[in-house]
């Protein structure tokens, strides 16, 4: 398993220099607004502001690491979990916020339940909830990517359990017969809700299967942000000049429930969960960073000042913006609204106004 | 124009848009060395190129997820799914993925591909070379469900269909493949989604049908007018959008309605057009509604002429509505 910054924070002698300090600072910034942001959306959802929330906190390194490895003109796949690709390419804060409140603002329309983000401008593909469904996707537009003469690399986010998916042998397998520009970046949290990995597979390792598809694997510290950077970057490069895909599985793990529809106590060994928080992936980067002179108490108050008070904004616009209007349910089924699609539009709008002559 | 069958005409459709959009691929299994196992792909490779025309591995949920992944990047994938009855799948890729994707993200990202598949009975197929399961995607909001009776509208409509900015499910009925023959304009051909073709006018009963249904109505249509039954005969072409007013129109001047399809009754898309026709014409109905259909039961193989429908059960059907 490659490692860079051990659990302590210290980088290993025998690894090549370490990125820029404004890297650094740049890595540690994103992982500690997620994990605010996390923090900040879960308490919306236990006060009942929002319906549901699914958290990231433990694997910030993982997608800050593996994110700030691409370039702009590079399309995102994301699963649940990494929604800080989408702000650290340019999504505003506020969009996420509305999304998860399902706004008239809201960029997808109050369409789908909240953690369901979606930006063009961010190359960030909006997901469904099914899992694994879109690995197939980032091959496809790798594959569309090289028939167009374009060196965008595709990154196709899954977690541990999407392994067992049907779509997602498809997707490896046709990655790898045509050799296209993908990154497979499998976040292995250890559980699948309330399955664990060793239920997933005999396979000791996921990274196993990358040779059965004829493609190079990494097994990766995934709350290690440098060595997940590192070996992305190198995925990334052997993508763009030709040399196909590369399967990544990142060992991390899911401090938190899998969403705030469970309750991991119920499932997990508390022993197992206090282990992985001696892990904690903010905290390495933290003492590496503090060893460095590079971050400091002042910095951290400023940062998290700073994120709580644009998350306030967003959340005080969120909570005043309406719903989304009725004929909003209509629109974007098609380029175009069939005839029967006006009609039905027609018979809500009056379902709607019979309701208010009722009070 | 050129006198084609109808899988000549598909083959037609896919030069002539390749040609015209450098952004049409052409996938699926056995579609490109082999040029299809009907060959209705016969000669892309050679013409475009392994880029634009390629083999897959044998994986439906691939097939439609690569295409998924190539229409949000802006090409305009044309996969094949080598039979209707091997389609499930991809069906996950299909109901929720590429039907969603518009709505999903609010319209930022879009889907226009088109999942091209030979459907239907008649080949001596059995069970999983015969099904016509038209149902369970029409049943989808997101995905337009396109199906072609002539060579003129294998191509007219085929070409639509890869121009349509949404997915586009296009069943070419296999039965006709070869059997139907008919003049199809050369060059660009567009035939317009969610128009009805009137195929026969007359004035006792309105026929409803679609793919190869529509010329077992023709000769059922042409039986009756020997027993003094001018039958309208109505091909509905799109399921998905429906031509709506051309089917109350007919009725209105019929008062009768038989909708046929070789599915399998219940639930089949006969109900859709008798429910419509029931909320929205009966006033004009001077018989029920009947429908002429596959039984509910699995597509059979040494009785499959038992179960699609024939003109002799049309007929028997149009006789009822009449003496009703």
């Amino acid at each position: 398993m490659v490692r860079v910054l051990d659990e302590r924070g210290e980088l290993d002698p025998a690894s090549p220099p370490a990125p820029p300090d404004s890297e650094l600072r740049y890595f540690y910034l994103w992982m500690l607004t997620v994990r605010t942001i996390d923090g900040r959306m879960m308490h919306l959802q236990r006060q009942g502001r929002i319906a549901f929330y699914g958290p990231i906190t433990g694997q910030e390194a993982t997608v800050v690491g593996s994110v700030a490895a691409l370039g702009p003109q590079d399309w995102v796949f994301p699963a649940l979990r990494e929604y800080p690709a989408a702000l650290m390419r340019g999504m505003p804060l506020s969009h996420l916020v509305h999304q998860c409140y399902g706004t008239a603002l809201d960029v997808v329309r109050g369409r789908q339940m909240p953690c369901h983000y979606s930006s063009p401008a961010a190359h960030y593909v909006a997901m469904s909830s099914c899992i694994g469904t879109q690995v197939p996707h980032a091959v496809g537009a790798a594959m569309a990517a090289r028939i167009r003469g374009e060196d965008t690399v595709a990154m196709a986010y899954m977690g541990d359990g999407a392994t067992s998916e049907p779509d997602v042998h498809a997707a490896l397998n046709f990655a790898g017969v045509y050799r296209a520009p993908v990154v497979l970046f499998c976040q292995n949290n250890g559980w699948a809700i309330t399955v664990p990995v060793e239920r997933q597979t005999a396979a000791s390792r996921l990274v196993e299967r990358a040779e059965a598809y004829g493609m190079p694997g990494v097994r990766v510290d995934g709350n290690d942000v440098l060595a997940v950077h590192r070996v992305t970057l190198q995925a990334v490069e052997r993508a763009r000049s030709g040399g196909g895909p590369t399967f990544i599985e990142a060992v991390t793990y899911r401090m938190l429930g899998h969403t705030t529809s469970d309750d991991p106590s119920r499932y997990r060994d508390p022993a197992e969960v206090e282990a992985w928080r001696g892990r904690d992936p903010l905290l390495r980067m933290r003492r590496f960073l503090e060893a460095r002179g590079l971050w400091g108490d002042e910095e951290e108050a400023a940062l998290l000042a700073r994120v709580q008070a644009a998350l306030n904004a967003a959340i005080e616009a969120a909570e005043a913006a309406p719903r989304p209007p009725l004929e909003s349910l209509f629109d974007d089924v098609y380029a175009e609204p069939t005839p029967e699609l006006e009609r039905q539009l027609a018979e809500a709008r009056g379902a709607g106004s019979r309701e208010g002559a009722h009070g | 124009m050129a006198t084609l069958n109808l899988l000549q005409a598909v083959n037609d459709a896919l030069f002539t848009e390749m040609r015209r959009d450098e952004r049409v691929v052409v996938f699926g299994e056995d579609v490109a060395r082999a040029g299809g196992v009907f060959r209705t792909t016969d000669g892309l490779l050679k013409e475009f190129g392994e880029a634009r025309v390629f083999d897959t591995p044998l994986a439906e949920s691939g097939i439609i997820g690569i295409g998924v992944g190539m229409a949000l990047y802006g090409l305009r994938p044309v996969a094949e799914i080598q039979f209707l009855d091997f389609i499930y799948p991809g069906f996950d890729q299909i109901v929720n993925e590429a039907a969603k994707m518009r709505y999903r993200s609010g319209g930022q990202f879009t889907c226009p591909m088109v999942i091209r598949a030979p459907y239907g009975g008649g080949i001596r197929g059995g069970h999983y070379h015969s099904q016509s399961t038209e149902a369970y995607f029409a049943h989808t909001s997101g995905l337009k469900v396109v199906i072609p009776s002539t060579p003129a509208d294998a191509k007219g409509l085929l070409a639509a269909s890869i121009r349509d900015p949404d997915p586009v499910i296009f069943l070419e009925p296999k039965h006709l493949y070869r059997s139907a023959r008919g003049e199809v304009p050369e060059g660009e051909h567009v035939e317009p989604l969610g128009r009805a073709r009137l195929v026969r006018r007359g004035e006792h009963v309105t026929l409803v049908a679609w793919g190869a249904m529509v010329p077992v109505c023709e000769r059922s249509a042409e039986e009756a007018a020997t027993e003094g039954v001018q039958v309208e005969v109505l091909d509905l072409r799109s399921l998905v959008p429906l031509d709506v007013d051309a089917l109350l129109a007919s009725v209105a001047r019929t008062g009768r309605l038989v909708v046929v399809h070789e599915a399998a009754r219940t639930a089949g898309f006969g109900a859709e057009v008798s429910a419509l026709v029931a909320e929205r014409a009966i006033e004009y109905l001077e018989a029920p509604i009947y429908r002429v259909t596959g039984y509910d039961t699995p597509f059979p193989f040494a009785l499959e002429n038992d179960y699609l429908p024939t003109p002799a059960r049309v007929l028997d059907a149009v006789r009822q509505a009449v003496r009703y």
